[in-house]
């Protein structure tokens, strides 16, 4: 069976005027089915430049990225589209959810964009979802009437709604208290091992990587370290700072 | 995605910000109402203008005998036209509505103590209120019965009302013309001066037949002239060539020989009528023009806004899976449902304000007269624009949502 993600030789140019910034000098990776990944590094880095196209969001300049063997790079923006609807589900930072919606409608989303599922339908998993994050009761809470840690979680049912093979998850704790960030990583892990779901967690957090089975340190656009040593990846994390 | 989907998203959206679609709302309605106010009262304006003309007689035709040419000696006039032309006028050309004979008259009129020569005394058939366009203001006008029996009856301008009978009820009373007595049947309603200054309501209206017999004793069967009127003003040309075809042939004039008649129109009059009425609606067109246009460049403005403003839940919705024909559908959506309840509003006030505005120009200004006009066309075309405003303002914001980077788009605060 062929890898869940294999990247080659991926670089990523941005065009800035004059200046050209390379943010990817060509990573080369491969990550399996029901690995749970920390990408780590500083900010410059290119970590979130490879979140974004490991997430489907961008493409990159030149490489090849082969998503459950698809060809990612040659694929048109629509068919990313349905590439990130149907095998990727995001968790940010800042949530990211939809204001003045209420936390079914926002985990609704995904399925409203795949087509084909009925309001019942929608509506049923939806309330599956929130009750497995543990916020069955909230689910006509609007995002604003909700606790940063209960919006995560609100979050985290919407990325998994559509059962996706890789749930990404950008500094997921980056707004949250230590309490809250724990539960949250938590939830992480008992998704990745219950059900084998594949987490890339993109993180500056040695706290939170430390949870990840794999760690991945970026450095200057380049793979610096790829280990499952968290003390390895921690030294190397400090020696490039 | 279904549309039925992309509709509830859209109204969704909508309804978060319930402020922000009622004021693109208003400017919707604004526009629409404007211009179906304003091209109601502009139909109500043309409408009134074109009844006043008719009034003057823009559509009236007047056909006079004329000298017969024979064997290349000039004769004198000769009495050419007959009743029987009139009638056959009005029954055989189809751009004609009526036809009358009329025959000159003159002379005192006699009433008790007081006497008073009328500018105008004509004999004339039944039709001549509908030639002139010219109602009564009470009692009836003379019947075809009255006609053939040379009865003694007439009809009555508002001069003559005030000269002779002051404020005394003119009707059924008796007036002595040329000592003969004729019954008032009927006045007619205030007319005013003609173009010229001519008093038009001292006028005094007989049967053509008791003029002929009774007042001139004369046997012949003839009339001074014709008064026809057409159906449209643009029918003039029309009718005057049907009427010179007819009456050509009636008299067994054969091509080469000069016509033993004269038809006259008032086409001049007709044409500046044509250019008022037309200069009109071109104004009208051109204002709701501008305020349609003004309501669209709103609608765009805060879709513009709308878009900007809902940056990063565009982004959102891309990250999750929306593709760009998705967004440009939810936003488009939004501009027609925008739109559409602002049309229908726009129509409904615009139809309300239409009514008001003609009702006050009536109630202010005494005298005017203006029709109610609701100018359905206008109504539904304005609804059927508002839809295309939507579409057409509403796809440019629509297209650069849906070209939006979902990276930028996310990053976006």
């Amino acid at each position: 069976m062929s890898p869940l993600i294999q990247l080659t030789d991926v670089r990523k140019i941005y065009n800035l005027g004059e200046v050209q910034v390379e943010a990817l000098k060509g990573a080369t990776l491969t990550i399996d089915r029901g690995e749970f990944v920390a990408l780590i590094g500083p900010s410059g880095s290119g970590k979130s430049t490879l979140m974004n196209t490991l997430g489907c969001l961008d493409r990159p300049t030149s490489g090849s990225y082969l998503l459950d063997g698809q060809e990612i790079v040659s694929m048109t923006r629509d068919q990313r589209a349905k590439i990130r609807n149907s095998k990727i589900g995001f968790v940010f930072q800042n949530f990211n959810l939809l204001n003045r919606t209420s936390a079914i409608e926002n985990v609704e989303l995904p399925m409203l964009y795949s087509g084909g599922i009925s309001a019942r339908v929608r509506r049923m998993r939806a309330l599956e979802m929130l009750d497995k994050v543990g916020l069955g009761d909230r689910g006509h809470h609007h995002s604003s009437q909700l606790s940063g840690g209960q919006q995560q979680r609100v979050a985290i049912a919407r990325a998994l709604v559509n059962t996706p093979s890789i749930l990404m998850a950008d500094e997921p704790t980056g707004n949250l208290d230590s309490k809250t960030s724990k539960e949250v990583i938590e939830l992480f892990q008992k998704l990745n091992q219950e059900q084998t779901i594949t987490v890339i967690l993109v993180t500056h957090d040695q706290a939170v990587a430390r949870n990840a089975t794999r760690k991945i340190v970026l450095r200057d656009g380049e793979i610096a370290i790829d280990t499952t040593d968290t003390q390895l990846a921690q030294e190397t994390l400090n020696s490039s700072q | 995605m279904r549309l039925l989907d992309s509709i509830r998203i859209a109204l969704r959206a909508l309804l978060k910000n319930k402020m922000r679609a009622i004021l693109t709302i208003l400017g919707v309605v604004i526009g629409i109402a404007s211009v179906t106010t304003m091209v109601s009262i502009g139909q109500s304006a043309s409408m009134l203008v074109q009844s006043q003309f008719q009034a003057l007689g823009t559509n009236v035709i007047v056909i006079f005998p004329g000298s017969q040419r024979g064997g290349g000696v000039r004769q004198a006039p000769v009495q050419t036209l007959t009743a029987t032309d009139s009638r056959a006028i009005a029954e055989e050309c189809p751009a004609v509505l009526a036809s009358t004979p009329l025959v000159g008259a003159s002379g005192q009129v006699i009433y008790g103590n007081s006497n008073w020569s009328p500018r105008d005394m004509f004999g004339v058939g039944e039709d001549y209120p509908l030639v002139r366009n010219w109602p009564l203001q009470s009692g009836g006008f003379f019947t075809r019965r009255e006609i053939t029996s040379n009865a003694k009856v007439c009809v009555i301008g508002q001069t003559l009302v005030a000269k002779l009978f002051q404020t005394a009820n003119p009707l059924n009373e008796t007036i002595r013309v040329k000592n003969i007595p004729f019954r008032v049947i009927g006045v007619l309603a205030k007319k005013g001066a003609s173009m010229v200054g001519d008093d038009l309501d001292d006028v005094l209206l007989m049967p053509y037949t008791t003029v002929r017999k009774r007042l001139q004793g004369s046997s012949f069967n003839s009339v001074n002239a014709i008064m026809v009127s057409a159906k449209q003003e643009d029918q003039m040309v029309e009718a005057t060539d049907e009427i010179t075809q007819l009456l050509l042939e009636r008299h067994g004039i054969s091509i080469g020989q000069s016509a033993d008649f004269l038809v006259q129109n008032t086409t001049e009059i007709a044409a500046i009528l044509g250019i008022v009425t037309g200069s009109l609606t071109m104004l009208l067109a051109a204002i709701a023009g501008i305020s349609l246009i003004v309501g669209g460049v709103g609608i765009m403005n805060i879709m513009l806004v709308s878009v900007t403003e809902r940056t990063k839940e565009i982004g959102i919705r891309m990250a999750i899976g929306a593709r760009g024909r998705d967004i440009l559908r939810q936003f488009l959506i939004e501009a027609v449902i925008l739109s559409s309840i602002g049309g229908i509003i726009g129509v409904s006030l615009g139809v309300a304000m239409s009514t008001a505005a003609t009702m006050l120009i009536n109630y202010s200004s005494s005298g005017a007269d203006w029709p109610i006009v609701v100018s359905i066309p206008a109504a539904l075309g304005a609804m059927g624009f508002a839809a295309m405003v939507g579409i057409f303002f509403g796809y440019y914001p629509a297209l650069r949502a849906s070209r939006l980077d979902p990276i930028e788009a996310l990053r976006y605060e």
